[in-house]
């Protein structure tokens, strides 16, 4: 029998869904209008007010926010309340530039764990089970989220954090974890390590909740087969509070989501117009019960499509898809966002040419990034170890401002394919984005 | 008393180091040695030329990354101890040896160190000194 952690929210009409969302809506477009000058700036320009917004039909009246605009007034700017009422932050991978600091207050700490409990109880989560959380804990939202959402169900929760791997086999043997939280590629190795250490009958593992990054069906066979679980897509971001925004039920058919927190838009990337349920097109979300940091139509950049199709699960939520794309050129490598622009700053600084190639790739089910640089005379010497060493300097730059490893591979000057027009810079082979 | 060498940057692939050759064959450039270094992804091979100063305008023309150094090139017997002679005299002076390779010339019992040294100048005093001749550029074009 499906159970759930909010029945009455989560099971709720469409109407009663509606009639939520409306009343919360209204209140938060007063607040920020109040408390946020850049908000009541954006609706000022265009011509909107308070009193326009009545429901959630007139939710396409607001404007919209983007990235830019976070970064435009990081790190205080889109605060609705006092700092003095915070009590955490969260931060997106370090990149320089782009990195978005979030504010939680207790309700909004709550209300997001709240997500992640129904995520968790959705693939079957009780207070018996052993919960063990295999994202990253810090900044990132992946390790906190799971966690207080493992807290709430009343699991015994395995913080583990990524890594180490031995440790996270002996763990998940010696204390019997049953649900296991991380990112898909992370889940896909783990497998991997224990099937070829013969420990799989060890383990007790019978679901899995796996997110910060795409993954195919593919992938999600192969790790229900090599570690005999189910394993569940759960999606989120940073900006709109991280993980449980959106979660996977029973049905493994979509993503539900948490709309009595956050309203899903598809909108049209290029015009902006509010597309119907059943469109592909940029998701948009609006958060309507945040305190600290509520998002007002932010646009997440991910492409998806909205159904309302009846789900066998009896949860009523909106269902996504799972990302089909990105309106701009952003990577996730390693669930870390990365911009060829960024990339293309570290070339310059270092004296390189702006000539580049970026080729991601997916080996045994982890990402690679490697980033074509063609030689220069000026970084050329007779010397092997100095070439090397200017290699090195260049792959620490580019960790400093990605966070990440990324494999430098000097060439031949003009050998890098120069197109008309638009440069190809991103060569994907990872094909992650199936229809 | 140095002869210059060119070092070309080369990605560590299958055929780029005959495509390098045939460049240098086409234009009837003669090598009197080859000496590679590789690292993982790339390579960098040195080469001493007949004619140094046509062979560089035909990389550059040809779009390859190079450079120009100037090295040491000295004779040496070829027998037993030839060699030692030459490493210990720098060695003792403090001269530090950073790559070295080698090629026999045509006159008989004789070979050709080429030396890549950090110190050039006192590496050529020092070898003068010991009475160890060197090759000069001028003399390759005719080897």
């Amino acid at each position: 029998m499906e159970r759930y952690y909010q029945p009455e929210i989560e099971c709720a009409s469409l109407d009663q869904i509606r009639e939520l969302q409306s009343k919360r809506l209204v209140k938060q477009v007063q607040n920020v209008w109040e408390h946020v000058p850049m908000y009541r700036k954006k609706m000022e320009e265009q011509g909107v007010e308070p009193g326009d917004i009545q429901s959630v039909d007139d939710l396409h009246k607001l404007p919209f926010v983007t990235k830019d605009d976070l970064r435009e007034v990081y790190p205080y700017g889109l605060l609705a309340r006092p700092l003095s009422d915070c009590v955490r932050i969260q931060s997106t991978s370090g990149t320089t530039g782009r990195r978005v600091v979030a504010f939680y207050t207790q309700h909004d700490i709550d209300l997001w764990e709240d997500c992640c409990a129904r995520a968790i109880v959705a693939v079957g989560g009780t207070k018996e089970d052993v919960c063990h959380v295999s994202y990253g804990y810090g900044l990132f939202t992946g390790g906190a989220g799971l966690n207080g959402g493992s807290h709430k169900v009343g699991c015994l929760t395995l913080p583990m954090s990524s890594g180490n791997t031995d440790r996270q086999i002996q763990f998940m043997t010696d204390l019997g974890s049953t649900i296991l939280c991380c990112t898909p590629s992370y889940a896909a190795y783990l497998a991997e390590c224990i099937c070829e250490r013969g420990v799989r009958d060890q383990i007790k593992l019978k679901a899995g909740i796996f997110g910060a990054e795409a993954w195919t069906e593919e992938m999600r066979r192969d790790i229900e087969d090599k570690l005999g679980i189910k394993a569940y897509d759960i999606y989120g971001l940073t900006e709109i509070s991280g993980p449980g925004v959106a979660f996977e039920c029973s049905a493994q058919s979509g993503m539900h989501v948490n709309e009595d927190h956050f309203i899903p838009e598809i909108i049209n990337p290029k015009t902006g117009e509010v597309l119907p349920d059943g469109e592909k097109g940029e998701l948009v979300f609006t958060c309507i019960s945040k305190e600290a940091f509520p998002l007002m139509r932010y646009r997440t950049r991910d492409i998806g499509i909205l159904s309302r199709e009846k789900c066998s699960c009896g949860r009523t939520h909106v269902k996504m898809t799972k990302p089909l794309g990105r309106s701009d050129d952003m990577l996730i490598v390693k669930g870390v966002n990365v911009f060829p622009s960024q990339i293309e700053t570290v070339l310059m600084n270092k004296g390189y040419p702006a000539n580049y190639q970026i080729i991601v790739d997916r080996v045994n089910h982890s990402d690679t990034i490697e980033i074509q640089v063609e030689m220069t005379a000026e970084m050329f010497s007779d010397s092997l170890s100095a070439v090397a060493a200017k290699e090195k300097e260049l792959v620490d730059a580019l960790k400093a401002m990605l966070g990440i490893y990324a494999k430098v591979k000097l060439v031949n000057p003009k050998t890098i394919t120069r197109s008309e027009g638009k440069a190809v810079r991103v060569i994907d082979k990872r094909n992650l984005y199936q229809q | 008393m140095t002869v210059k060498q060119i070092s070309v940057f080369l990605e560590n692939k299958p055929g780029k180091l005959a495509e390098f050759t045939d460049v240098l064959s086409d234009n009837k450039i003669d090598m009197r040695a080859l000496s590679l270094a590789e690292a993982a992804d790339f390579g960098i091979a040195r080469v001493i030329v007949d004619d140094v100063y046509n062979a560089s305008t035909i990389l550059k023309d040809a779009g390859y990354v190079f450079s120009m150094t100037k090295v040491v090139a000295a004779v040496i017997p070829d027998e037993p101890g030839g060699l030692s002679h030459v490493i210990k005299t720098l060695g003792d002076s403090g001269v530090n040896i950073e790559y070295m390779y080698a090629f026999t010339t045509p006159k008989k019992g004789t070979a050709c160190m080429i030396l890549r040294v950090e110190d050039v100048a006192k590496a050529i005093e020092v070898l003068q000194k010991e009475g160890i001749r060197q090759v000069e550029q001028e003399e390759l074009t005719e080897l």
